[in-house]
């Protein structure tokens, strides 16, 4: 048995780990609670597996590309990382890409992960065309939107419970550059960020950063990043069309003390970035992809930044109607609460593809909490209003939530279990995420 | 034949050896990929050929198999620009001192097998007046331990192997490169307890083994951390170094 967490580092819990080396392997790996885990960026406990976890990582071939069509067949523990510095320069990338890029093929299907470009893209799911899909009972199968749709459906966005993921073929989008024209926008409040969101539909990458300190009539005040992939005529005379993907050399190299976040000093980072931030509002100017899309991974471990107890993070999704009202309540019990939320992202989506897939129309609010106090029993506060707004929220961040916050979200969760329970009817593919959530007990 | 630059991997499916390939095919090298079983070295031909577009060709070898080299050798399409060979066994230490059987096989496999292959292509280097060999060596080779100097003692005879070629060949234009990876995650350390800041992945040794081939560097120790290790562990004296277990 080994200690396991997902990136939040909580819940910490025992499950067996494998490496298998071959497929094959793979299948004589699969017993009574297993599931399969990629790069362990979930944040909670959704790669890990009841009893035994297999690490899939060391899948990391890609097995055909066609450079005329875009499509690429690999194996399902590559990582999005490596698909980026070895396609991108080729003109490459995929169509979606979550705020970090050290997640798998394999995870980013079983999420069925959101970019900054999900109101008018979709989600990674909708790029992929088919997987190879290793049931809990025992059958290796091809599914996609043609051939065991409802398999292909289940397992975009169903957390791994649909069996093991071992290869998929997906779609590449063609770029001219990897650099990213960006257009800074700040907004005063919430109502100004949301307005600006709206205002840039049309615009391909749109995100907005939320100062969570802010109270009163600066509450929800933002600075909206939005994108747009760079032509060659674009940059600047000599800049290379791809840029180098080079981690910052900054990374966290022990547990910060829990109090190094606090109220003052997160209030003093968040006013000095708004401050930057606006500053450089209004114009436009080009940024290389990485920093763009993955502003955090230049610093490795950030995850210790909260501490050896780990950190929550809260992303849920409030529909388009309500967002305005839910959303403003929840910032507020927040801000006055004055817990440190060093990461506040507010984006918006739109329909998801998987049956559990966490994206609807509306807005996504994503919160980090330390894991401290009576932390839990303020986040369940906040689960009320998500659910009476008809809203859910993220499995891949999730640890915590209840059985009736789950099921009051995913209404379409019946038809996932029978098509799972079709799959495994001997219910093998467990992760500690479906004990707490789906499983009978 | 293309004009493009050619890199030989021997031990082709092992860790570092896959690693190794990407590197070389990435920096735009064709890339043969040697190995005892051909057919399990396809999906990573394939692997190179969707990634970076270049030609990779699959060929049988068996490091224990010396009588072959010769065959080996002549049988390639085309002499190689750079040969690295990451074959090597690290067994078990406890059943290698009583078991010839499984010592001489770890013996073979890091020092008899990998000198006589490096060294038969060093002929064909110098005839040629170029080319660049690299041995992935081992830090163990440098003190005999007590946990493991079977292994170790068959890295020492590669390190001073190459050592020696590399002084020979330099005159003939020639270039030979020793590399010392420390700890590094793969099969082989599978399941052994790994020191986290003396321990490196698989495609960090591929990219510094590229590094020294390009920068003509002699001896390279991945993680410079270990160089230092090895020094502290070398300039201790025996009656000090003897009590000590590790």
């Amino acid at each position: 048995m080994t200690l396991v967490s997902g990136w939040g580092r909580f819940p910490v819990v025992d499950s067996d780990v494998l490496r298998p080396r071959s497929f094959a392997a793979v299948g004589e790996a699969v017993s009574a609670g297993t599931v399969a885990r990629g790069s362990g960026r979930a944040y909670g406990d959704a790669g890990i597996g009841a009893v035994r976890t297999i690490a899939m990582t060391g899948f990391d071939r890609v097995r055909s590309f066609d450079p005329a069509t875009g499509r690429i067949h690999l194996e399902a523990g590559v990582l999005l990382s490596d698909l980026i510095d070895t396609f991108g320069p080729r003109g490459f990338l995929p169509f979606v890409v979550p705020g970090t890029r050290f997640v798998s093929i394999g995870g980013a299907i079983a999420a069925d992960v959101h970019g900054k470009n999900h109101h008018c893209e979709g989600g990674f799911g909708r790029y992929v065309d088919s997987l190879l899909l290793r049931t809990g009972q025992g059958d290796v199968i091809e599914a996609s939107r043609e051939q065991n749709a409802d398999a292909f459906f289940a397992t975009v966005g169903g957390m791994g419970l649909t069996g093991i993921i071992l290869e998929a073929t997906i779609r590449l989008r063609r770029i001219e550059t990897g650099w990213i024209r960006e257009r800074v926008i700040s907004a005063s409040d919430l109502d100004a960020a949301m307005r600006a969101l709206e205002a840039s539909n049309e615009a391909t990458y749109s995100v907005a950063w939320i100062d969570c300190v802010a109270r009163g009539r600066d509450l929800g005040r933002s600075l909206i990043y939005l994108g747009e992939h760079a032509g060659r005529d674009e940059l600047t005379e000599g800049a290379a069309a791809f840029p180098v993907g080079r981690s910052s050399g900054l990374s966290v190299p022990i547990d910060l003390p829990s109090m190094a976040l606090n109220r003052t000093s997160v209030r003093a980072f968040n006013e000095l970035y708004y401050r930057m931030g606006a500053r450089r509002a209004g114009g436009s100017h080009v940024v290389s992809l990485y920093p763009y899309f993955f502003p955090l991974d230049s610093i490795g471990d950030w995850n210790r930044i909260y501490g050896k107890r780990g950190f929550l993070q809260h992303q849920c999704v409030i529909p388009q109607a309500q967002a305005r009202a839910v959303l403003g309540e929840i910032l507020d019990r927040v801000a006055r609460r004055g817990d440190a939320s060093f990461l506040a992202v507010l984006k918006k989506l739109g329909q998801g593809d998987g049956i559990l897939s966490f994206p609807l129309p509306g807005y996504t609010l994503a919160l980090d909490f330390p894991v401290k106090g009576d932390i839990l029993n303020f986040l369940d506060e906040i689960d009320r209003l998500v659910v009476d707004a008809g809203g859910r929220l993220y499995l891949a961040k999730d640890a915590r939530q209840s059985r009736a916050t789950f099921e009051a979200g995913y209404p379409a969760l019946s038809r996932f279990k029978a098509i799972r329970k079709s799959l495994d009817p001997g219910g093998v593919i467990r992760s500690k995420l479906s004990q707490r959530l789906f499983d009978e007990v | 034949m293309t004009s493009r630059k050619s890199v030989l991997v021997l031990g082709g499916s092992s860790d570092i050896g896959r690693a190794a390939a990407r590197a070389f095919a990435k920096a735009g090298y064709d890339v043969g990929l040697a190995g005892r079983d051909v057919a399990a070295l396809e999906p990573d031909a394939a692997d190179l050929r969707a990634r970076y577009d270049v030609e990779v060709g699959l060929h049988q070898f068996d490091v224990l198999d010396t009588a072959a080299f010769d065959g080996f050798v002549a049988g390639l399409p085309a002499l190689p620009d750079v040969v690295i060979s990451i074959v090597g066994l690290l067994g078990l230490q406890q059943n290698a001192e009583s078991d010839l059987v499984h010592a001489t096989a770890i013996m073979r496999s890091n020092y008899e097998g990998p000198a006589l292959i490096l060294g038969l292509f060093a002929e064909k280097f110098l005839a040629r007046g170029s080319g660049t060999l690299v041995g992935v060596s081992s830090v163990a080779g440098e003190r005999g331990r007590a946990s493991n100097y079977v292994y170790g003692s068959a890295k020492a005879g590669f390190s001073a192997f190459l050592s020696g070629l590399r002084a020979r060949a330099s005159r003939g234009g020639v270039h030979v490169v020793t590399v010392k990876p420390g700890f590094v995650r793969t099969k082989m350390t599978e399941g052994m307890k790994l020191i986290g800041p003396l321990t490196v992945e698989a495609p960090v040794v591929g990219d510094a083994i590229l590094a020294a081939v390009e920068n003509k560097t002699d001896v390279v120790y991945v993680s410079g951390k270990w160089r230092l290790v090895m020094l502290i562990i070398k300039a201790l004296p025996e009656a000090v170094f003897k009590k000590l277990k590790f």
